[in-house]
């Protein structure tokens, strides 16, 4: 089957979305969460048979007062090993000896501070998700055991890391946080906790105090686990330990119930010092309980055991007399309430074992088959017989040991239950994200395979599809891909997306899995084949070397700047500055265009490439054009003037100016938008003329601004259009003001104060309106060129209303101060078309990949950047008067991609104004496909070798997010190009 | 062209390193607290001088391009003088591209100031030196097939590879290390130095390796 290149690149893109979705999806696995809204329920009440039980009310606290104790990258040996008995005296008397039970928590990856303190705290395994989910706030939402605790009234104090205050606001009566950003600091950030110690041990006035010390996370960083500086830290620790610890224990004399101190880690530490993947070092972290409730009988030696980081949330809710926390996965220490007597032992375990039956009920279908769910309730059951037989016959040696068979079908079912749990969150899907990357590979090869072919002057190429669909080797992968699937599925633990996917879905990934690598194979050959004549026409010809010297400055520097840009994906620091990344690009290559202009001016010096003999051409684009970046001289061309070396000389004297002076202007654009919005991380505190612009201050300056810009974009825009767009252009940005003015951040002149600010509905839709029309204009121009054939005019206004509709749209949704953006990237683009690309005649590769590169500079120019929070969700409520959700998801994503799409919708209206050959949007769609799916393959390969890097969650999970919308967006143009490609070929 | 040529520039391009190397090495004898990374600015500007005095000396020592014409005072001081303009401006040209870059356009002019004139000294004081103020002859070199000798093939690789190294330079300015040599402009004027110093080594070998294949329209 022939296809074009672009029809052919837009299938492409459009698998490589469905492989990003699939590894999305297996990258961020649904967390298990209980979707209940937080309500006041009473308590579940004691199971009982016959007679109800009169025991409906929670359970009242183990402890009076709590004190959590949390020592930073706390590894288990620096508390059980020689390091411990070497440098914490009184922690490991009290661990060998004294009233304690001393445990091993695991941590889950990723083992950095905030997901475990959540992990700690709500008992659940923050993903991911949940922080797209509370989008900018960092406020922790989950139901968790403080916010339990403030409810029920306790006066909670916290001393320690800043991560709290921001997850825990307005939770504590008293805090100081002290930042962990200076990592070369591990005695201040120590002394900034303990100096409140003395003070607070004295008062009466709390019952819960959070202690969170950074320094042994610090020198870990520095020094590593094997420093002397850890036991210097260790022996100080060990003495807050003991001065906490000798408080509370005169404190406790008088009131019935015990105190409880926690002494934790949040996650341990490699030997390299750092922290964040699944090492044994990184993921075993001590936990130790002292509390007099504890007491042990001479002789009995306690081993540390192995629990989960999540058991403590159950626990300390129980202990404190609070409800379990909704999502909680972990379970009850049973050790801790062990002293209690047989009733309450079952109380709690019921308690705990119920809420995690119901959160196996909200997350899986099928939960009645859990083996756990059937435990469940085997156990209420004869717990129910068994408060029956209590309080009929009271205290006997029977009901005791009915009492402990109950115990032990409770204990089981908890076990099962949590591993069904946790084996439903905190993994990747590795399964799903393989086949998804899989997937991209296969299409990026694909593309990259046939480059030659789709960008040869026919622009056409042959997709095998029938021979491969029939080969042996067709069958056999299909085979051997089900075979896999099945294999996995039917594993032991397997909880894979593609697995939950019915069968003739997951079938079909399969056959496209196979039926590319089938496609790729053919293509290689046929490369390869290609590969042997190219050498052999290079002989004859004797031209090899010069198919490598035809490398104009510009294409290196449009290879290095896509590699370069490529690489730097793997740092996270590039990825949270990728702005700069594109602005040095952008200024490069207007310095690289400069170059070349000044050379063609002054020299009259001509580096284009040379035509060369005809039969050479298809496999010179073999060798020349693997990178996307060029191809066979034929048909690349873009003007319609005569290929005159020197034609740059005839121009006439203003224009060779305007031409001199181009690069500059552009050069200068970028440079004042560069100032206009401060994105990023590293300098996005410095000021910038956007803040400057938005403060109510300068409101009158933004007006002015505003009205300047409107007028720009129309003077801009306008000299292309049929007159009715023209008038309906006019309207709608008069609209814009208006609606501006309605919702308050312009003025009009005659409006000097604030007046009522409305929603600007009415003005929006007015808007609207004329988007609309202006767009249905260019599609009736467009449909009527079909109809008229050799309508040359009417196709290129019917593509630059369209352009221009899109334009209007942008303009109302961007943010005020962001106008000048827009102007700008008409100019840029009007100054580009005309002065550069026209005279200079660059092939339509390069074009694009200009496109390309300017598209995303517009992007952080705009003022996004790689962060969730800079998304501006106000556009996505313009004109409407509620959330809606799938405008605003479609107007949200338009104005956050404005600037990329509207340069390659620039792209598609110079090629048709400009080409002379048919073909040129085609290889554009291609090279646009190639361009933005390079990228995104490369990205979801790094991120699945660092998924246990320290920011995976922080930087790259959103850059991964961004990356999957980009090429959802690039499929939707390329598209776009190739529905503009049809229509030109039938006229 | 022949291997005393070569010989004769890869001399000359020796004093040039020995002449950085210096810069880095004397002052600390002459000047308390005197390191690279800390007085910067200071090093910044001996080193410039010693590389345009040693380029200077190395021109008036060796004239690569020997006219035979004698040229009046009158001649050589417009010329001179023509040359300081020049440096001036290049100075500013490269101060103005800087900006457009992104460098903070009034806070830190200073230092963003003295890296155009250590990358000026780089590049545009041997075009000077070998070509003179003559504009054309400057593009001609940097297009393709424009050299007409061993000296400004050796120019060509080594202002390439001096703005090549500013170039690289810029990259790890992003990085969130924290290291005292990220500060602006400080990894940009190493970039340029080792770029230079790169260039000075690699010209040489390059010429010698291709001196068969070489061949110039006027030697």
């Amino acid at each position: 089957m022939r296809l074009g290149s672009g029809t052919f690149a837009a299938g492409c893109v459009v698998i490589e979305v469905l492989g990003v979705a699939l590894f999305l999806r297996g990258f961020f696995p649904a967390p298990v969460f209980s979707g209940a809204e937080r309500q006041a329920e009473s308590p579940a009440p004691e199971p009982s048979a016959g007679a109800s039980s009169n025991w409906t009310e929670l359970p009242p606290p183990l402890f009076s007062k709590v004190v959590i104790l949390l020592i930073d990258a706390l590894r288990d040996d620096f508390v059980f090993g020689s390091k411990g008995v070497k440098f914490m005296p009184y922690t490991t008397y009290l661990v060998e000896k004294g009233s304690s039970l001393s445990f091993v928590a695991e941590a889950k990856p990723p083992t950095v501070t905030m997901p475990r303190i959540k992990a700690l705290l709500t008992g659940s395994l923050p993903g991911f998700i949940d922080v797209v989910r509370n989008l900018n706030s960092p406020t922790l939402m989950e139901d968790n055991v403080i916010t339990r605790a403030k409810a029920a009234g306790k006066r909670i104090i916290f001393y320690g890391d800043e991560t709290w205050v921001k997850l825990f606001p307005k939770h504590f009566v008293e805090y100081d946080g002290t930042t962990s950003f200076f990592v070369s600091d591990y005695t201040e950030v120590d002394n900034n906790v303990t100096r409140h110690l003395d003070k607070v041990l004295k008062r009466q006035d709390w019952d819960m105090l959070i202690l969170h010390y950074l320094g042994l996370d610090h020198i870990g960083h520095i020094s590593g686990p094997s420093s002397p500086l850890v036991g210097h830290k260790l022996s100080e620790m060990d003495s807050i330990l003991m001065k906490i610890h000798t408080a509370l224990l005169a404190e406790e004399r008088d009131p019935l119930l015990p105190s409880l101190l926690v002494l934790c880690g949040d996650h341990g530490m490699s030997e390299a010092g750092g922290h964040g993947a699944s090492s044994m070092e990184e993921v075993n972290t001590a936990l130790v309980l002292v509390s007099s409730a504890f007491e042990r009988k001479p002789g009995d030696v306690r081993h540390p055991t192995r629990v989960q980081q999540t058991d403590l949330a159950a626990t300390l809710s129980i202990g404190l007399g609070l409800p379990i926390p909704k999502s909680n996965t972990g379970g009850l220490m049973f050790p801790v309430v062990e002293g209690r007597p047989m009733r309450e032992q079952l109380r709690f375990l019921h308690l705990n074992t119920l809420q995690l039956s119901k959160l196996l009920q909200e997350n899986v279908p099928s939960y009645n088959k859990e083996p756990g769910f059937e435990q469940f309730k085997v156990s209420e059951r004869s717990h129910r017989n068994w408060i029956r037989l209590y309080l009929e016959e009271n205290n006997s040696e029977v009901v005791f040991n009915l009492g402990a068979k109950v115990r032990r079908q409770y204990l089981d079912a908890l076990r099962t239950l949590k591993l069904s749990l946790s084996r439903r969150v905190a993994q990747y899907d590795v399964y799903s994200m393989a086949v998804g990357t899989v997937l991209v590979l296969e299409a990026l090869v694909l593309l990259l395979l046939s480059v030659p072919q789709a960008l040869s002057s026919r622009a056409e190429l042959d997709v095998p599809l029938l021979s491969p669909v029939c080969s042996l080797l067709f069958y056999l992968l299909l085979l051997a891909l089900a075979a896999l699937h099945v294999v996995v599925c039917t594993a032991a633990d397997s909880s894979c997306y593609l697995c939950g996917l019915p069968w003739l879905a997951a079938g079909g990934v399969m056959t496209l899995i196979a039926a590319l690598l089938c496609a790729g194979m053919s293509a290689l050959t046929r490369v390869f084949a290609g590969g042997k004549c190219l050498s052999q026409v290079g002989l004859a010809f004797q031209n090899p070397p010069q198919s490598t010297s035809r490398w104009s400055e510009l294409d290196l520097l449009s290879f290095l700047g896509t590699v370069g840009h490529v690489l730097s994906l793997g740092a996270s620091s590039f990825i949270e500055e990728e702005h700069q990344t594109w602005y040095f690009l952008v200024n490069t290559l207007c310095l690289a265009l400069c170059h070349q202009i000044y050379r063609k001016c002054l020299l009259g010096d001509d580096c284009a490439p040379q035509h060369c003999p005809h039969t050479g051409e298809e496999f010179d684009g073999v060798a020349v054009a693997l990178q996307g970046k060029r191809a066979g001289p034929e048909g690349w061309e873009l003007s319609r003037a005569p290929a005159d070396p020197s034609s740059l000389e005839a121009l006439r004297g203003s224009e060779r100016w305007m031409v001199l002076a181009s690069p500059w202007l552009v050069l200068a654009c970028c440079r004042l938008l560069r100032s206009l919005n401060q994105t990023g991380v590293q300098w996005a505190h410095r000021p910038d003329l956007g803040h400057w612009l938005t403060s109510s201050d300068h409101k009158a300056e933004l007006s002015v601004l505003a009205a300047l810009s409107l007028t720009m974009i129309f003077v801009l825009v306008q000299k292309r259009c049929s007159l009715t767009s023209k008038v309906a252009m006019a309207f709608g940005l008069l609209g814009i003001y208006c609606y501006r003015a309605a919702i308050g951040n312009v003025l009009f002149p005659w409006q000097q104060d604030n007046k009522d600010i409305s929603k600007g509905i009415t003005e929006a839709r007015f808007v609207y309106v004329f988007v609309l029309g202006i767009l249905f204009t260019g599609t009736k121009d467009l449909l009527k060129s079909q109809i008229i054939a050799a309508d040359f005019t009417a196709r290129t206004v019917g593509l630059w209303e369209i352009h221009s509709g899109l334009v209007l749209l942008a303009t109302l949704l961007l943010r005020p101060h962001n106008l000048p953006v827009l102007v700008l990237s008409l100019a840029i683009q009007t100054i580009m078309a005309q002065f550069i690309w026209r005279p200079l005649r660059h092939d339509v590769a390069e074009v694009t990949v200009m496109h390309y590169w300017f598209g995303q500079a517009f992007f952080y120019f705009q003022g996004n950047s790689n962060s969730i929070a800079t998304v501006d969700i106000s556009a996505g409520f313009v004109g409407l008067d509620a959330y809606m959700e799938i405008p605003a998801m479609f107007l949200t994503a338009f104005a956050t991609y404005s600037g990329p799409v509207l340069w390659a919708s620039h792209l598609v209206n110079f090629l048709t104004s400009e080409a002379s050959s048919g073909s040129a949007l085609s290889h554009a769609c291609f090279c646009y496909a190639l361009i933005c799916s390079i990228p995104v393959s490369v990205y979801i390969i790094l991120v699945t070798s660092l998924r246990y890097h320290l920011f995976i969650w922080s930087v790259f999970s959103p850059k991964l997010l961004y990356e999957g919308m980009h090429l959802l967006i690039t499929a939707a143009v390329c598209i776009f190009f190739t529905a503009m490609d049809q229509t030109n070929t039938k006229s | 062209m022949k291997d005393t040529d070569i010989k004769k520039l890869l001399y000359t391009h020796l004093l040039c390193i020995f002449s950085i190397i210096l810069s880095i090495f004397i002052p600390s004898f002459f000047l308390e607290n005197f390191s690279i990374l800390e007085t910067h600015l200071t090093w910044l500007c001996i080193c410039s001088v010693s590389v345009t005095a040693v380029n200077l000396v190395l021109y008036l020592v060796v004239k690569p391009n020997v006219s035979s014409k004698r040229s009046s005072l009158s001649y050589k001081v417009t010329r001179f003088l023509k040359c300081c303009i020049y440096f001036l401006t290049s100075c500013f040209f490269f101060h103005v591209i800087f900006v457009l870059y992104g460098a903070p356009l009034i806070e830190l002019a200073l230092e963003t100031f003295s890296l155009a004139v250590i990358l000026s000294t780089f590049t545009t004081i041997p075009c000077l030196c070998l070509l003179g103020p003559n504009f054309k002859a400057w593009l001609r070199i940097f297009s393709r097939n424009g050299v007409t000798s061993i000296w400004e093939n050796s120019l060509q690789i080594t202002t390439i590879s001096s703005f090549v190294g500013i170039w690289l330079g810029a990259f790890p300015i992003p990085l969130d290390w924290g290291r005292p040599w990220q500060e602006w402009p400080i990894s940009c004027t190493l970039g340029a130095t080792f770029g230079y110093v790169a260039g000075l080594v690699i010209s040489p070998l390059w010429i010698y390796w291709n001196r068969k294949k070489l061949t110039y329209k006027n030697n």
